[in-house]
This record gives C-alpha cells, sequence and structure tokens, in this order.
C-alpha cells in the first residue's frame, strides 16, 4: 500500500506491504531518520516518541497506515543547530544525557507537553513526562523542562 | 518522571481461570413475546446472567475502575507508568490514551485499541460493585450518562469499545487476552432480550 505524509515538513511518499509496520520503522530504516530510538517495541519506554500532527505518539506502537495525510515531526524537524528548540536548547544548558539513547524521546515528549502547558508544574511532569531513562538523568531532565517552559515564554512574549 | 521503576516490568500478563465459565451456550434465543410469566421471568434471569456475565468480565470491568485508575491485564493490575482518568477520561495532556492507544489492537507491540479508546466516565464505576449495583447504575440517567434504556442496549451491543472485549488481540507477550464468557451473539441476543422484557434487574 502506499501511504503519504509529511515529515518534519516535508511530502513523502512510501510504498510498503504491510500498513500495519510501526511508523518507528519506516521512520528509521526507510526514511533513514535514525534520532528516534527503538527502546522496548511495546509502547512502555519511550524511546521512540515522536510527534503526529503534534500530538506526542509512541511510533514503535503506531501502525503506519494511520500516518496517512498526516504531519509527523521527529527529533530531527524539532530544530536545528543553528536555531534550536527550546526544549534542545534547555537540554543543552543542563548538559541532561548520558548514554543519550532516551533522550530524543523524552525531548519529543517534553516538546508535545509545552505545547499544551507552557508553565508544567513538577506534577505535570510527573504525570505526563512518563518514558524510561535507563541512565537516571531525571534530576537533570526535569530542570531542563522547567527551563525549557522559561525559554519558551520569553520567546513568546518577544515574539 | 515516576515510571522508571516501570520498564523492567514489561507487561507479561497473566491468564487467570475464566470467571462464570460454561453454562450459556446451547440456549434459545429469547422471546419475550409468548409464554407464561413465569417462563418470561425466568428467561429474563437467563439473560440478565448471561449479560452480567460479560459486564462483570475483566474485559469490561478494567476500563470502568473505582479509583480512577484504568486496569490492565487478566489480574486487573493499575495500569503500568501511573496512567490514571487526568482529563476527560483520555489521560493527561501530553501523554494521552491515544499516545500508545490507537483505533486497532497493534499486534506488533500488543498495545490494544479500538475506535474512541478512553476509560469510562467516572459516574460508571463498577469495579467492585455486585452485578445488580452495577445493572442498576447502567440504568440510571444519572450515571449512565443520561441514557434510555433504548440508548444503554444500543451501546452494549453496538459500540465498538464495547464490542472489542471479543476482539481484544494480544498482550505484550504475544498471548491472546481473554475473552469474555458467552459468545458476542448470544451476548447481544440476551441484551435486547432482557432490555425489551422490560430491563428487570432480578433479586440478588
Ligand atoms: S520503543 Fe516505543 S515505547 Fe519503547
Ligand atoms: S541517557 Fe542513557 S538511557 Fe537515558
Amino acid at each position: 500500500m502506499k501511504v503519504s505524509f509529511t515529515i518534519n515538513g516535508q511530502a513523502q511518499s512510501i510504498e510498503i506491504e504491510d500498513g500495519n509496520t510501526p511508523l518507528l520503522w519506516v521512520v528509521r530504516d526507510m526514511l533513514d531518520l535514525k534520532g528516534t530510538k527503538f527502546g522496548c517495541g511495546k509502547a512502555a519506554c519511550g524511546a521512540c516518541t515522536l510527534h503526529v500532527d503534534g500530538e506526542a505518539v509512541r511510533s514503535c506502537s503506531y501502525a503506519v497506515k494511520f500516518a496517512e495525510g498526516k504531519s509527523v515531526t521527529t527529533i530531527e524537524g524539532l530544530g536545528t543547530r543553528e536555531n534550536p528548540h527550546p526544549v534542545q536548547q534547555a537540554w543543552v544548558e543542563h548538559v541532561v544525557p548520558q548514554c543519550g539513547y532516551c533522550q530524543p524521546g523524552f525531548m519529543m515528549a517534553t516538546a508535545a507537553l509545552l505545547e499544551k502547558n507552557p508553565n508544567p508544574t513538577d506534577e505535570d511532569i510527573d504525570n505526563n513526562i512518563i518514558n524510561v531513562c535507563r541512565c537516571a538523568t531525571y534530576v537533570r531532565m526535569r530542570k531542563a523542562i522547567h527551563r525549557a517552559a522559561e525559554l519558551t515564554q520569553s520567546a513568546n512574549q518577544t515574539s | 518522571m515516576r515510571s522508571q521503576k516501570l520498564l523492567y516490568v514489561i507487561p507479561v500478563l497473566l491468564c487467570a481461570s475464566i470467571l462464570f465459565a460454561g453454562g450459556f451456550t446451547n440456549s434459545e434465543p429469547n422471546g419475550a413475546a409468548e409464554g407464561s410469566s413465569e417462563e418470561l421471568s425466568s428467561s429474563s434471569e437467563e439473560n440478565f446472567d448471561k449479560m452480567m456475565a460479560v459486564l462483570m468480565h475483566k474485559r469490561c470491568v478494567n476500563c470502568h475502575p473505582s479509583d480512577n485508575i484504568p486496569k490492565q491485564g487478566e489480574d486487573s493490575h493499575p495500569h503500568y507508568f501511573d496512567m490514571a482518568r487526568g482529563e476527560g477520561n483520555l489521560g493527561y495532556q501530553a501523554t494521552t490514551c491515544n499516545t500508545c492507544h490507537q483505533s486497532e489492537n497493534n499486534d506488533y507491540s500488543g498495545v490494544p485499541g479500538a475506535p474512541e479508546w478512553s476509560l469510562a466516565p467516572e459516574s460508571m464505576k463498577w469495579e467492585g460493585l455486585t452485578r445488580t449495583e452495577i445493572a442498576e447504575s447502567m440504568l440510571d440517567p444519572k450515571r449512565n450518562g443520561g441514557r434510555t434504556h433504548h440508548e444503554v442496549m444500543e451501546h452494549l451491543t453496538e459500540h465498538e469499545l464495547v464490542l472489542w472485549a471479543w476482539e481484544p488481540g494480544i498482550d505484550a507477550a504475544g498471548n491472546h487476552r481473554e475473552l469474555p464468557p458467552v459468545p458476542v451473539e448470544e451476548y447481544i441476543e440476551a441484551v435486547k432480550a432482557w432490555f425489551e422484557a422490560g430491563a428487570v434487574i432480578p433479586a440478588e
């Protein structure tokens, strides 16, 4: 079957035998965007989190056929080196990653949270950011999430 | 970020013994129009038994919690990752049911899915209730979302999320989820006949 969607702003059409193939596999293995990671494949860890029409989705558990006509954003499309997304900026400032494997998923989940809630409390963070980091970078991550909220708000005030 | 403890518990869903097993096959569909009143009430009770055997099954009750925490699996354990009712019965702001659950079961991940995947509203808490209490709650417009009997009957026999119980897919370990103890056609017939006969809740 053919599935057409935009990914990081680019129109994309793929031909795939099984429309139930996880979007994660398509993103990584067909579109060669390796930033989105495979952790558990069971929607349990969040390493594969990306956005579909602005909503955080665990792409290991998202059939590619559901992406038809939608807009997908991966970590590669969140910001650029020159113009990082506030979440990426905050992550750099707080030197959050250790091994780094889980981090794209966390950053995508955080970006989705800030879209809905620009000033999340610790409780909001606990409720919404439920990915898993085996290196336990949670303390730095929490600081970075609050910092990203600050950066987002100051960007909104100046624009 | 409370879930770090949870990855180690990749859902291995336990098989539990079937509740209310047996006794529901080979019965005739119940026509409410003919027969003595004794026959009518016994067939109505039979239909009630079949309906409630389904509605009290974990495939239904797991999403009708009394503590705002969805349940999972054959052992009805609290949903992993501290997921809870959240806003509009759909989880939290940016981590909703649909972050993981889509409109179909996903056989790659073992994550179940159906259209309108969500918790039943808080007023429809069934967990821990007796079958009579569940039936009363189901018929009470204050608790059933203002539905008439006919609308409740339609919900129970036509709603895709309800009927998902008979196509629950496989779990994360690749095991088929347990089905309700009454075949779907027999359940639908029993529910319709019970409502047509006046939706009488028998005494416990
Ligand atoms: S790889 Fe998708 S949630 Fe773990
Ligand atoms: S930084 Fe290593 S798993 Fe999170």
